[in-house]
């Protein structure tokens, strides 16, 4: 069995974002990129399954600018078997919309038949949700989003996912797409010999246009502001000072 | 603008809080249908009916559309979408998983966890944690859109709308429902309790946990966490507040032995009255607190309880 994981090339999660004083973005110039977090998780899944035998070959994606390939060297590095870049943006500050990389995403899986797709559940930057449901919806497959856990049992996988009241565990059958959630994993780190070894792993390049796919985007951004600040308070000395404040405030 | 409204409904029964915070959203776009969905929805409908600004239910209900299955409830609303300009519903995990399904089905963007309506075509969200609001403008000509409910208020009681009833579409049968795992609990749900008290990675262990829960039940509050609660296996995930969790608003939201991490503060920001009690006094998390108490947990927190 084949797997696919899609990856994304996001602003690192521990770095302070800054918003465009002129209201057009979010200022990504010379900072420091990562993949993003939940498809580390997605990754990291792809490989245990390969571990565990039941999955031959681990296929990573990435969509956007070609320094994207730094994403999918990552990833090889961690044990994927072969990368996909799709060079669909020269500025990095183009962030191609869900529905447009699920469309590439579909025609990859034309191409390359995978029987699973694993993709993050959110990318950090703009916070969609939205890619792993899109391209279950085009591919016409079963989706499972949300998985804490996933077991694949011959024609069909068994994903529990994390759901507002606590889990809800579901069967879907394969071919499916499957969106990760935080505790599926936490994943490794990858060791210099196989980042020595990465290097040598194939990466084929291609464009949108490839596949025969416009990635014009459907959202105008009209512009980007910074979220409303929230003045600091007041800070007390003592529990019996909290208490008298609260119940100053009417709050208990 | 005619908008189909997908109500949250969850065993037959409807999640007012959540539905009637999309209602006052998706009235300021049009004329709202509220659709309820599920194994059994009548009386789900015969509740969203009484929502104020609601002018007409649809109820569909079939075997396949229990439990909330994607697969199926998004065919359900594609099949209804020529009536409609916009479909939205309130951002809970259950419309996150079926919305952008629905979206690329019509071959449109989802406009995913919308904090404010601009007009009919254009609305807020926020992008990077919440470290950054992105107003996008729609040229689709259907509009899918979550609404993240903390920032709208419920609406009312008293409409009296009418209740229709249609049939399930075909059941693509591509996955069925195994089980839920839901924590029995008399505290109140976390995104519509009036008290949150959330702990974070200060907290230390599972076992500690025990005092976050005890002082939310002293307050009568729903229990939240920190990511890094979370991540740490402290507390569950469906506890976890913040961007990659649940956002909400309570009227008093405790931080406990949590720092503040922007992700966390993305989750919680719009609570009324924010108490953090943490004993580094240097935490963000005091840059938005009403009050904060630099204190021990351990210590300020059993004496809290005793004296509230």
């Amino acid at each position: 069995m084949k797997v696919l994981v899609p990856v994304k090339r996001v602003i690192d999660y521990n770095v302070k974002v800054r918003v465009k004083a002129d209201g057009t973005g979010v200022d990504l110039a010379n900072v420091k990129m990562s993949m993003n977090p939940f498809d580390e998780i997605s990754v990291e899944q792809a490989i245990r399954l390969k571990e565990a035998g039941q999955v031959d070959e681990v296929v990573v994606v990435s969509i956007g600018v070609k320094q994207s390939q730094e994403t999918l060297r990552t990833a090889l590095a961690m044990g994927a078997d072969r990368a996909i870049l799709v060079v669909a943006a020269d500025d990095v500050h183009n962030d191609i919309e869900p529905l447009a990389v699920a469309k590439i995403l579909k025609a990859i899986v034309d191409e390359e038949k995978p029987e699973l797709v694993l993709c993050g559940k959110q990318a950090i930057d703009n916070d969609m949700n939205a890619t792993g449901q899109m391209l279950s919806a085009l591919l016409g497959w079963s989706q499972a989003t949300f998985a804490s856990k996933v077991e694949i049992d011959g024609d069909n996988a068994v994903v529990t996912r994390e759901v507002d009241g606590g889990l809800q565990t579901i069967k879907v059958s394969m071919p499916t797409v499957v969106t990760v959630d935080l505790r599926l994993n936490e994943p490794r780190y990858a060791s210099l010999p196989n980042i020595m070894k990465a290097k040598k792993k194939p990466m084929d390049e291609k464009t949108p246009a490839d596949y025969g796919v416009e990635v014009g985007n459907r959202l105008e951004i009209v512009k980007t502001v910074e979220p409303a600040e929230r003045a600091a308070g007041i800070k007390v000395d003592s529990v019996d000072a909290l208490v008298a404040k609260l119940k100053e405030a009417g709050a208990v | 603008m005619a908008v189909l409204l997908l109500a949250e409904v969850t065993d037959g029964e409807l999640a007012m809080d959540a539905t009637a915070k999309a209602v006052t959203a998706a009235k300021q776009i049009g004329d709202v249908t509220v659709l309820c969905a599920g194994s059994s929805a009548a009386a789900a409908g015969e509740a969203a009916s009484k929502i104020d600004g609601v002018s007409k239910v649809i109820v569909a209900e079939d075997a396949s559309l229990g439990h909330r299955l994607a697969e199926s409830t998004a065919a359900l609303i594609v099949s209804m979408a020529d009536d409609y300009d916009h479909i939205v519903a309130p951002a809970t995990t259950d419309a996150k998983n079926v919305m952008p399904r629905v979206a690329a089905l019509l071959d449109v963007m989802i406009i995913s966890d919308a904090s404010g309506v601009v007009d009919a075509d254009t609305f807020e969200r926020p992008i990077y944690a919440g470290n950054a609001v992105q107003t996008v403008k729609s040229t689709d000509a259907k509009k899918v859109i979550t609404f993240r409910t903390s920032t709208f208020d419920a609406a009312g009681a008293g409409g009296s709308a009418s209740v229709e009833t249609v049939s399930a579409a075909a059941d693509p049968g591509l996955s069925s429902w195994v089980e839920d795992h839901v924590a029995a609990s008399d505290r109140p749900e976390l995104t519509s309790a009036g008290v949150v008290v959330s702990g974070g990675r200060g907290v230390g262990s599972e076992e500690d946990f025990a005092l976050i829960e005890k002082l939310a039940d002293k307050l009568g509050a729903a229990v939240g966490a920190s990511r890094a609660a979370v991540d740490s296996g402290y507390a569950p995930n469906d506890w976890q507040v913040g961007q990659t969790g649940k956002v909400v608003a309570p009227e008093l939201y405790v931080a406990v032995g949590i720092s503040g991490a922007i992700q966390h503060l993305a989750g919680m920001k719009d609570s009324k009255i924010i108490v953090a009690i943490n004993k580094d006094e240097e935490a963000p998390i005091f840059q938005v607190a009403d009050y904060g108490l630099v204190a021990d947990l351990f210590e300020a927190v059993p004496e809290l309880i005793e004296k509230l």
